[in-house]
């Protein structure tokens, strides 16, 4: 533990110089980076509440549901990208639709097992008092399924924070692209930043989440008696 | 008024949870469905508001058939509260009250002046307000399904085993309380319970049905005790039934008997000659205004020579006109001479109960 290789490691590894030098291009790579995760877990929700609700009014579509996004959620991230580049190119709409099928599976079966847990007595009090169904749905049975979708919600951002990176393949890769670059440069500065921002990210998107849900529900966290 | 014409529920898998059910429920009145499970006396209530729809027959409420209403639009008219309260629990008791007039459109001073007012109607303090269920104990949380049935004054309400989850002493408190909010507001109310005893408690008119949905008897409480239908509603009713009946007619019902009266004043003679006459060795001890003194043994009357010399003990239990003829029966278990003395409000005495009387009364 003297002063042996691990500071010149350090040196090779961290060059301050080639950070200062390189803001703009690490700012521009982390906000895509951010547009690729928001626009692939929001048109996420988008696709997965028909699907789920679809899957909540006729259970027997819930097993084909869940079986195909899990297929799809299977498939090799590289290997579902170069799939798509020949119907869609080199374009964000590939990333993006790589992305968001990868948040299927998770956000779909969140949301139908949070409205599947509402319980029983709750939804029939809502339905005896007069609520029509898509006012009950919207104010009584996914208010309530909120801490469930929310923890669906963070996953799927976090997986998609990660997966962004695997993206920066087809050119549009956020953070992903620094790797890229630190791979074909041999050089490891790029990939230092990029890893440790995109774990940044992640833990910060996941924070804000938290946030947001502690205050969507006011209700759950009111202690006990 | 809520007319059930010859309905029938059939579920897909088959089993008819009610068969040619015809029911008259009169308005004003608290009318219980009664009988062991599966007879389908939850299935005849959820039809009322269509939670569950009939097979075939006429719901008719108010002079209309409930198959020609929208059903949002026809519960929004109809209270309902269930065992499980079922209140929402992302929503504040104020909010969870509020429901309904939400849901018709009530605006928001009228809205939040009718839930302080059922706040207090139900008795809950104000500031469960702002509270979210879960923080409340059970029998708060019922008062509050309650008051959330009550929230917009519909004209009916039905209520599914409303205390059956909450403790023996509570449901018992909650029960008083209702029927006696009940004598004030006067909602036709169709009443779900699997227990007899809390049928007889709280119906004007109790339904007993038996599995299958077939209606055995359709009476008053008393009517049904004194004069079971068949052995099924005797055998519902228990094997107490004759205690049960006693519970429900007043002391006033049976005329008491003057018994051996004496004054103070009176002398060992007179004592001995009135306890001769009643068939006893006692005497009943009034004061000029017949304020009831007591009693005393007339041969230690006779002894000391004047009632007012002997011993004059008190009566333990008095009964009065409005107690049940159950009270005067545990009264006169516990008396030394086997009757019931019966006062009025002013303490003043009205007579004796005697079992003779009261078997008279239900035999």
């Amino acid at each position: 533990m003297s002063s042996g290789p691990a500071p010149v490691l350090a040196a090779e590894l961290i060059r301050w110089s080639w950070i200062g030098d390189h803001l703009d291009d690490i700012r521009a790579a982390l906000v895509q980076h951010v547009q690729l995760t928001v626009l692939a877990v929001l048109l996420g929700l988008l696709l997965a509440f028909p699907l789920a609700l679809a899957a909540v009014r006729w259970p027997r579509l819930y097993g084909p549901i869940l079986g195909l996004t899990g297929v799809l959620f299977t498939i090799p991230s590289l290997a579902l990208f170069i799939l798509l580049i020949p119907f869609t190119g080199l374009q964000i709409q590939t990333a993006l639709i790589g992305l968001t099928i990868y948040t299927l599976l998770i956000l779909v079966r969140n949301i139908v097992e949070g409205l599947r847990g509402v319980d029983r007595d709750v939804r029939e009090a809502a339905e005896a008092m007069g609520f029509a169904p898509a006012r009950q749905l919207f104010q009584v049975e996914l208010p309530l399924a909120l801490p469930v979708i929310m923890a669906g919600v963070r996953i799927a951002t976090v997986t998609t924070i990660g997966l962004v990176t695997v993206t920066a393949l087809i050119g549009w890769g956020g953070l992903g692209q620094l790797f890229i670059e630190g791979f074909t440069l041999n050089f490891g500065t790029p990939i230092v930043v990029g890893i440790v921002l995109s774990a940044l990210l992640a833990f910060t998107a996941d924070l804000l989440l938290v946030g947001l849900q502690h205050r969507l529900t006011p209700w759950a966290r009111s202690g006990g008696r | 008024m809520i007319t059930f014409e010859s309905v029938t529920k059939r579920f897909p898998d088959g089993t008819t949870a009610v068969a040619e059910l015809d029911l008259e429920v009169p308005e004003g009145d608290l009318t219980v469905l009664v009988g062991p499970s599966g007879c389908g006396k939850t299935t005849t209530l959820r039809m009322i508001n269509r939670m569950i729809e009939a097979t075939s027959g006429r719901i008719v409420v108010d002079g209309q058939d409930v198959a020609s209403v929208d059903p949002p639009e026809l519960r929004r008219r109809i209270g309902y509260v269930i065992q499980q309260v079922g209140l929402f629990p992302h929503r504040t008791i104020g909010e969870n009250i509020a429901t309904v007039p939400e849901l018709v459109g009530w605006d928001k001073q009228r809205t939040r002046d009718r839930v302080g007012e059922l706040l207090e109607v139900v008795g809950l303090p104000a500031e469960v307000r702002d509270r979210y269920p879960h923080q409340l104990s059970g029998g708060q949380r019922q008062r509050v399904g309650v008051a959330r049935a009550l929230a917009v004054d519909p004209p009916i309400m039905l209520m599914d085993e409303p205390f059956g989850a909450v403790d023996p002493i509570v449901r018992s408190r909650l029960q008083d309380e209702f029927l006696r909010l009940q004598q004030e507001v006067r909602k036709t109310i169709v009443f779900v319970t699997h227990d007899i005893d809390e049928a007889i408690k709280m119906g004007d008119r109790i339904a007993i049905l038996r599995q299958g949905g077939h209606l055995e008897q359709y009476a008053p409480p008393d009517e049904l005790l004194a004069d079971p239908a068949n052995d099924f509603v005797a055998d519902f009713l228990g094997a107490e039934r004759g205690l049960k009946r006693l519970a429900l007619i007043p002391v006033s019902a049976v005329k008491a008997e003057p018994g051996p009266v004496v004054s103070p004043d009176d002398d060992g003679r007179r004592a001995l000659a009135a306890a001769e006459a009643y068939g006893g060795d006692w005497v009943v001890v009034v004061d000029d205004d017949r304020r009831l003194l007591g009693w005393a043994h007339a041969r230690e009357v006779a002894e000391r020579g004047r009632v007012g010399d002997a011993e004059i003990r008190p009566f333990q239990l008095q009964v009065r006109a409005d107690d049940s003829l159950r009270a005067a029966l545990n009264a006169m278990v516990q008396s030394h001479a086997g009757v019931a003395v019966r006062v009025s409000d002013g303490d003043r005495y009205e007579g004796l109960v005697t079992l003779e009387l009261l078997s008279r009364e239900i035999s």
